[in-house]
């Protein structure tokens, strides 16, 4: 069987979060029958549970349909989810290498956000053919005029017969379904050609071991065929090809140029497969592989500890199956002397860090104990090296340090005009330094600033909705690193340092931070028989204190009669209260606390 | 060879009016109701009398609710049903629980004849205001017309009960409660702490409070953490002083009147409870009656002995049991020592060496010498003159200390 190049559609859907791409995604999948209404659930494509309980896309997915066409053909489409935070940027331009062309979902009432226009871009860079779409057209704020004209005039998209829909309610959908083939264009390459095809995500199974998922660029792959990875050197026996159904996968006899799905060669060791290289046939290899993706640059550390330490394997493990689907998830095996053997992470922002941490405790059941989140801070000591400093525990003495660069990146809000002012203020809180300030229309600005990356890992977000009422949107890019007044703020806690408490701060902050910790940290140690003195330091010198005061008195004075079991069952809940503790020195400390750093600005 | 001793316990859940603080099993019930249960008792009595024909009853302890609300007729027929069944020491100690406010005069001379010779009245506080908020039904000074009344029938060995840490009060307000008391010479009082439980009109109201006193925080309406200590501290010295023996956690007796019955149970001697929710310790399984009513009622009808089966992990238990049984358990050897200890070390004389010895056939050292030598470190505990017993410390801080001895 050999489908018609000219009946393929690959595309993927773009969209500012929440605009309602993961609806339309389903309505469409709905529309072309390859779900019944019984399978239908609510954002079919984000099949992990996390997504769907906080309704956003984190990994890409991907689904094969069959469309009828209103021209009498039957068209192939696969659809490739994409994630719309700009933490996941990295997917996004992942699933878009994998497609052909792309639908721009615009919200009608919210219009051009900042994601709107950097997905956008990405997609322009993949030399995709965008093809823009209004939804929710049935709010009572919807203006979908408007919105035309701001994609028209903002983006420079041509934007007026763009299908006004409402995925809610599925109005308008066999639109947008007929300009797909029409708008977007059928692949190319050679069946004949040998293999190449692009590697746009992976997944461990334990039964099939890695099934990589894969756009077929040029030539044909079959089961039995030999395959090779071009970067790794990877060889293996193709078990397996198919493509994807809603959900499941489906075996299939070959995929040729154009079409994508996935690829299983009984690869048990997760490394040998890398997500942008690029498979060719063994026999027959191609002669240069697709440029692939660059690597993407961790931008957030934290180190992450299993809470019961035996569990350090276990934890390795699914670090290293979450890797294999998620290149930008990067760690590095380090010990604390408070929470034991763990490992340094790397993500790409926050939301990333929470997202992993979540699947690590979902997906493979470990309880973990995150240490507060930092950046990379280049050290320059006296002697002419460079240190890139990633756990502030390995902060060299401050007689070796010459200077410190810390990273700064170019943010731009977007924002109606009533909060520019909040916004602005929020910036310069945060040390943050003004570029520009553009009106775009009436009602909204872009706010340009330069902002240390510390400053806005922690609650930067959270402090930017409530001051605009939810009005703001945020984008950011690494613009490179800068000089900086650095100082490691320790924390002791009866008088004993502990490691992972330590971050890095700047120099002017380091007394309101320290202050904050220790009131934190006070609320967040339970008492203990005795007075316990927390502590903040910069260089041996103590710049804040609290006392967690002794408990004076614990007595369950009444027993009724013989009811010995409920006496009992007290004293083991007491017992039981500590196991979700950390032992340092004399101290139990819940794990909680480890993350208090994150807290500092609440209230 | 005497007859193997036994304690009795016997629950009376029906009281008044519920207090505001109560989450014992009691309630309001009418006529009916309390001698449908006074029948169910005492055919609970017959049957357990039949089954333990070599026992002897060392304690008899009627609690409650308010027993004494019950008839003095329905009380009378109570004690004819044990005698009837049961082999009574002639030196038992016979307690009764009553409140002021169901008292006649009626009532303690047929007590007296059915052979009580210990009241445990619960006044729970001198200060009318605090009674009132604790939703008693009674004053002060009805409470001392029945202390009065029962001095008059003979009672000579009478305990009080107060609380303390209550809504708003100091350790000035709670002295002079206690110096009330202390004139009238009591021969024990038990001085329990307020907790704040669950499902009680307290709980609704304080539950914020509770936490914070808790926490060791500020407090706005309950006593604060610190305050709390100054009137426990506070009773503890004025009891002291006025010649009382602080002999359990939150017990206090005139030499030779500590309450023997209380010290049975934390000392695991058998125990029989009888009634409803009524909890046993015999030969080592705990049993509890069921809490439901009229579940009550009519198992006690069709009350047989049998078997309580438990599948756990493929293997499977099987204890004798009754059908009033709610709950039915076997403390195996690792329980029986760690009740031993967390009930031993409640009483200020702590567990002495050589009955855990004689019991366990091993040395408390060889089991929990670490335990022991750090809570000793820490000032928590003393080993003395072959007894382990708490310090001061150790007493104010017994859940940690006590929680130390659980595996």
């Amino acid at each position: 069987m050999s489908i018609d190049q000219s009946k393929i559609r690959n595309f993927c859907i773009i969209a500012h979060i929440d605009h309602g791409k993961s609806t339309l995604a389903d309505r469409i999948i709905e529309r072309t029958g390859t779900l019944t209404s019984r399978e239908m659930q609510a954002q079919v494509l984000d099949n992990m549970d996390l997504e769907r309980e906080r309704g956003i896309t984190i990994k890409s997915q991907a689904v094969r349909i069959i469309y009828p066409a209103k021209d009498g053909n039957e068209y192939i489409f696969n659809l490739i989810d994409t994630p719309g935070h700009v933490d996941f940027n990295y997917e996004v331009s992942r699933s878009l290498a994998a497609c052909d062309g792309a639908i721009l979902v615009v919200d009608a009432a919210q219009g051009v956000e900042a994601q709107t226009l950097a997905n956008v871009y990405l997609a322009l860079d993949h030399d995709l053919d965008v093809m823009p779409v209004i939804n929710k057209i049935d709010l009572p704020s919807a203006q979908p005029e408007a919105v035309i004209q701001e994609i028209e005039d903002v983006i420079g998209l041509p934007a007026s017969d763009a299908p006004r829909i409402s995925a809610k309610t599925g109005l308008n959908i066999e639109e947008v379904l007929e300009q797909i083939v029409e708008k977007i264009p059928a692949p190319t390459g050679d069946p004949e050609a040998p293999l190449k095809a692009l590697i746009f995500d992976a997944l461990y199974d334990s039964y099939k071991g890695v099934i990589v998922f894969c756009r077929i660029k040029e030539g044909t792959v079959k089961v039995g065929d030999s395959i090779l990875m071009m970067a790794t050197k990877a060889k293996s026996d193709v078990t397996e090809v198919g493509y994807f159904g809603a959900g499941q996968f489906i075996p299939c006899e070959e995929l040729s140029a154009g079409m994508v799905g996935y690829i299983c060669a009984g690869i048990k060791n997760v490394r040998d497969t890398r997500v942008g290289d690029t498979v060719t046939n063994a026999m027959r290899p191609c002669e240069k592989p697709l440029p692939g993706y660059k690597k993407v640059n961790s931008m957030v550390y934290c180190g992450m500890y299993p809470a019961d330490s035996a569990k350090y394997p276990d934890l390795r493990d699914a670090l290293e199956k979450l890797q294999i689907n998620d290149a930008a998830l990067q760690y590095e095996p380090e010990t604390s002397l408070a929470l034991g053997f763990g490992f340094r992470c790397g993500f790409l922002g926050l939301l990333h860090l929470e997202i992993i941490q979540e699947r690590l405790e979902r997906e493979f059941h470990l309880d973990l104990v995150t240490t507060a989140p930092g950046v990379i801070y280049k050290v320059h000591k006296t002697n002419g090296e460079v240190i890139d400093l990633t756990n502030p525990s390995n902060l060299p003495d401050p007689s070796e340090i010459d200077y410190m660069e810390e990273p700064v990146v170019s943010a731009e809000i977007m924002v109606t005009s009533d909060y520019v002012g909040s916004i602005m203020t929020l910036c310069q809180e945060r040390r943050g330094v003004y570029i520009s300030l553009e009106y775009l229309e009436e009602t909204r600005a872009l706010i340009k600033y330069e902002l240390p990356l510390n400053e806005i890992i922690y609650d930067f977000f959270d402090a930017l909705k409530s001051r605009s009422r939810g009005y703001a949107s945020f984008d950011y890019e690494l613009k490179g690193y800068e000089r900086s007044e650095l100082v490691k703020l320790d924390i002791l806690i009866n008088r004993e340092q502990v490691d992972a408490l330590s971050f890095i701060v700047f120099k002017d902050s380091a007394y309101e931070r320290g202050r904050k910790m220790c009131e934190k940290l006070k609320e967040e140690i339970p008492r203990h028989l005795f007075e316990i003195p927390i502590q903040a330091a910069v260089g041996g010198k103590v710049i804040a204190r609290e006392t967690v005061k002794a408990m004076r008195k614990d007595v369950l004075a009444k027993c009724y009669g013989g009811d010995i079991t409920r006496k009992r069952k007290l004293l083991e809940k007491q017992k039981e209260g500590k196991k979700r503790m950390r032992q340092v020195g004399s101290v139990e400390i819940p794990q909680e606390a480890f993350m208090s750093v994150l807290k500092l600005d609440e209230d | 060879m005497g007859r193997q001793r036994m304690e009795l316990y016997i629950h009376i859940p029906f009281c008044v009016k519920k207090c505001r603080y109560c989450d014992f099993l009691s309630f309001p019930a009418d006529e009916s109701s309390q001698e449908a249960y006074v029948k169910a008792l005492r055919k609970e009595l017959a049957f357990y009398g039949e089954q333990y024909p070599q026992r002897e009853l060392s304690t008899i302890y009627i609690g409650g609710g308010t027993p004494s609300w019950l008839t003095e007729r329905q009380m009378a027929s109570i004690l004819e049903q044990v005698y009837h069944s049961f082999s009574v020491d002639s030196g038992a100690e016979i307690s009764i629980e009553c409140n002021p406010g169901t008292i006649t005069d009626h009532k303690f001379s047929v007590y007296r004849k059915s052979g009580i010779n210990r009241l445990s009245i619960g006044l729970q506080s001198a200060n009318n205001e605090e009674l009132k908020l604790l939703g008693r039904i009674h004053t002060y000074e009805q409470f001392l017309k029945t202390y009065e009344m029962a001095r008059g029938h003979g009672f000579s060995n009478i305990n009080i009960d107060l609380m303390n840490s209550l809504p708003r009060q100091t350790r000035e307000t709670m002295e002079a409660s206690l110096q009330k008391v202390l004139r009238l010479k009591p021969e024990h009082i038990s001085a329990y702490s307020l907790m704040i439980e669950k499902g009680t009109p307290f709980y609704e109201e304080y539950k914020f409070d509770s936490v914070k006193q808790q926490a060791g925080m500020e407090t706005e309406i309950l006593p604060d953490e610190e305050e709390v200590c100054r009137i426990t501290k506070g009773t503890e010295q004025i009891l002291k002083e006025a010649g009382y023996d602080h002999y359990e956690v939150s017990n206090f007796a005139r030499p030779g009147y500590a309450c023997r019955h209380n010290i049975g149970y934390w000392k695991r001697e058998d125990y029989l409870g009888t009634g409803l929710g009524a909890a046993s310790l015999i030969e080592n399984i705990r049993y509890t009656n069921t809490r439901e009513f009229y579940a009550y009622l009519e198992e006690a009808d069709r009350l047989c002995a049998g078997v309580w089966r438990r599948e756990e992990e493929g293997t499977v238990t099987e204890l004798p049991a009754t059908n009033l049984h709610a709950s039915v358990e076997a403390v195996g050897r690792k329980g029986q020592i760690e009740e031993t200890m967390f009930l031993g070390l409640r009483m200020t004389e702590g567990i002495y060496r050589k009955e855990f010895e004689q019991t366990f056939g091993v040395s408390v050292e060889s089991v929990y010498g670490s335990v022991l030598d750090r809570l000793q470190k820490e000032g928590f505990l003393e080993k003395r003159e072959g007894r382990i017993y708490l310090t001061e410390k150790g007493r104010d801080l017994s859940n940690y200390v006590l929680a130390q001895f659980l595996w």
